[in-house]
């Protein structure tokens, strides 16, 4: 029942990454790289801006934590647009690849320049504590507030990103986009405003899963993004890349995976192979993923 | 043609590095010393390049050794894997260090030192403790007690003092030091009575460990016995609390740091830790360090690396000045022969295995301080 409780919280986490991963992808057909960079920025304005935000919302209180979720949001969101708009739109018509090694080498611009004293330093720093300390207790698991909270904000946004790409115009706009670039542009979308929010959009993403993660795990570090963006990624394309309930389900399921076989005594280390290897399994029986389909339009 | 360009430049190039390598112009003795300044474990080599500093600035106050004054050359690895032998071949090939001193991780020394014993220069290891490192070879030195001693320790005062019976084990399968003094708890503990109820595993540098330690709770141990390094320990120590499990957790020496508490706070509590040595402990040559630390570093009180790196240093220079020479064999034979050094760990015995014989204190984190609870000789039920 704990592993239970704990493998759904991690695996929700994943599902928020994961989330960020397909929304850029199923619009542009690029993996962006720099998103696990995003989860660390979105972490670390969280650590800045949480102890200006206690005085108002009262040390660890669930309105602290909104808070501070919404600004580190902001705050990823500009950064991500930002880092379109420099990297990634003047290498819009050149190959494919062009922009993926791009994407890479920002990630790793992100990494390592925040590693300098000057930035973040590379230490370890404590997260500060945004939420009441005691757990509830509940069949029989001791559950902590991060771990209830997380499950419920990854299912929110699912909901709400499925309203906002089928339900408003720019959700038209950007399965438009999707589809055919040229052919939106010719009937009127302006491709780059809906390219703009799509990054926006994902690094908040981002930078909501990166300050969850961070009160569950209470320390961050620059490369704190990079295993987290990993399997989230492993997971979106399990799930079938591109499709949002896809992603979710595939968090879940690595989220799950990890825990279990983290809790066994003697393989505890060999986790990330076991989980991977299953990975490779359940791709080849289904090549698109678990909710992928070959050829059908998503976003 | 193209070709004697090319030999020339290569010429000129020996001729150049020739000239660099006997230390500097001023005729000064180049220690390189390599340590962990930045990254994950970064107070550790913070801590021992300040008492390696200081050792090295009072001994060139008294005018230095064989009437040579010193020159520290440090050079930091990050705390990362994979750094350490590049920056000491390039302390003994480009500045022509004549000894290393360096790394609190035995990891990392464990990458240095191969690069000292293939170059004949000595190394001396402020703080790693686990037994591999010093049979790399015999120019390889340590001033710490090793593992096995320092997991017997810690196994008999589980079940002497605590009288605990069921323990946990959580190791990190990245560190040769924490493989090591779980190994040597296990075995001790076992020995003495105790069971190890489960064996789990976790990666130093993750963030997440409460898989395991939700097994862990499930097994229901009095304790879990935890030999990792501080951030991680720190991490799990808050995440144990919130899995609801509230057993002491137990601890080697890569637990102390000011920052296990910063980034633990209330959840150290009451957990305990066996190292080196004890500021309350001191004798009058540890009393003086204490003294002449803070003066040095702004009222700032030295930590058990700190006062490994002091005496690194120190025991390096009794040796030079007794083998009157800085010549690698000669420096290692005097190493080899060090008996009742006093430092400001106290007495330094170095032993046939050319690791250092000493006493062990046990600690308890109280009201976010360490408090000294209990000294263990070597002689007690030293291996």
């Amino acid at each position: 029942m704990q592993q239970l409780v704990n493998g759904l919280a991690l695996g929700s986490i994943y599902a928020l990454i994961a989330l960020g991963y397909t929304m850029v992808y199923g619009v542009l057909r690029f993996i962006n790289f720099a998103h696990a960079d995003l989860l660390m920025l979105g972490a670390y304005a969280g650590y800045f801006v949480a102890p200006a935000l206690a005085p108002v919302f009262g040390e660890a209180s669930y309105g602290l934590l909104a808070a501070t979720v919404f600004l580190a949001a902001v705050a990823c969101a500009g950064v991500g647009a930002g880092i379109e708009y420099l990297a990634y739109r003047p290498l819009r018509n050149r190959p494919k690849l062009t922009v993926l090694i791009t994407a890479i080498g920002v990630s790793l611009l992100m990494e390592f320049g925040c590693q300098h004293p000057a930035v973040f330093g590379a230490k370890t720093r404590p997260f500060p504590q945004l939420l009441p300390a005691e757990q509830i207790h509940f069949l029989g698991a001791t559950v902590s507030r991060v771990d209830m909270v997380i499950p419920l904000v990854t299912c929110g946004l699912l909901m709400g990103l499925w309203w906002l790409v089928q339900r408003t115009r720019m959700g038209m706009a950007m399965r438009a986009v999707s589809f055919n670039q040229q052919a939106a542009a010719l009937m009127g979308v302006n491709n780059n405003r809906v390219i703009s929010f799509t990054f926006a959009l994902g690094s908040a993403l981002a930078a909501v899963a990166g300050v969850l993660y961070s009160v569950r795990a209470s320390g961050i570090d620059p490369l704190m993004g990079i295993r987290p963006g990993l399997i989230a990624f492993s997971a979106a394309v399990v799930g079938g890349i591109g499709d949002l309930a896809g992603a979710v389900l595939g968090g879940l399921l690595l989220g799950m995976l990890e825990t279990y076989v983290g809790g066994l005594p003697g393989v505890s280390n060999y986790r990330d192979a076991i989980s991977f290897g299953m990975l490779v399994v359940i791709l080849l029986v289904r090549p698109s993923g678990l909710l992928g389909r070959a050829q059908v339009e998503k976003v | 043609m193209n070709r004697s360009i090319l030999l020339g430049t290569v010429a000129a190039f020996c001729l150049f590095a020739g000239c660099q390598k006997p230390g500097g112009a001023d005729g000064a003795i180049v220690v390189g010393e390599f340590a962990s300044l930045t990254g994950k474990e970064a107070t550790f080599g913070m801590s021992s390049h300040e008492g390696t500093q200081l050792a090295v600035e009072q001994i060139n106050a008294e005018g230095g050794v064989l009437g040579r004054p010193i020159k520290l050359v440090t050079e930091d690895n990050q705390s990362k894997a994979g750094e350490s032998a590049t920056v000491v071949s390039k302390m003994i090939s480009r500045d022509g260090a004549v000894a290393i001193l360096g790394e609190v991780a035995s990891s990392r020394s464990l990458e240095g030192a191969p690069i000292c014993q293939e170059n004949r220069v000595p190394m001396i290891s402020p703080a790693s403790t686990n037994p591999k490192v010093t049979r790399i070879g015999n120019y390889i030195f340590r001033v710490c007690f090793i593992d096995p001693f320092q997991g017997t320790v810690m196994a008999n005062f589980a079940t002497q003092k605590l009288k605990l019976r069921r323990v946990a084990v959580l190791t990190d399968v990245k560190s040769d030091y924490s493989k090591g003094l779980a190994k040597f708890f296990e075995q001790s503990f076992a020995e003495s009575g105790g069971e190890v109820c489960a064996r789990l595993d976790f990666n130093g540098g993750d963030k997440d460990f409460k898989a395991q330690l939700t097994t862990i709770k499930g097994s229901n141990p009095e304790a879990v016995f935890l030999p990792g390094y501080y951030t991680d320990t720190a991490l799990i120590c808050r995440q144990a609390k919130e899995v609801g499990l509230e057993v002491p957790f137990l601890g080697g020496d890569g637990w102390e740091s000011e920052e296990l508490v910063k980034i633990g706070k209330e959840a150290m509590e009451g957990h305990y830790f066996s190292t080196h040595y004890t500021p309350e402990a001191g004798s009058p040559k540890g009393a003086k360090f204490v003294e002449d630390y803070k003066k040095r570093y702004s009222g700032k009180t030295p930590d058990t690396m700190a006062a490994l790196g002091f005496d690194s240093a120190l025991v390096l220079v009794e040796a030079i000045r007794q083998a009157g020479t800085t010549e690698g064999s000669a420096v290692r034979e005097k190493l080899a022969q060090i008996k009742d050094f006093e430092g400001a760990t106290g007495r330094t015995t170095i032993n046939g295995d050319r690791d250092a014989t000493k006493s062990a204190v046990v600690m308890q984190i109280k009201g976010g301080k360490f408090q000294y609870v209990d000294t263990v000789k070597p002689q007690s039920k030293a291996p």
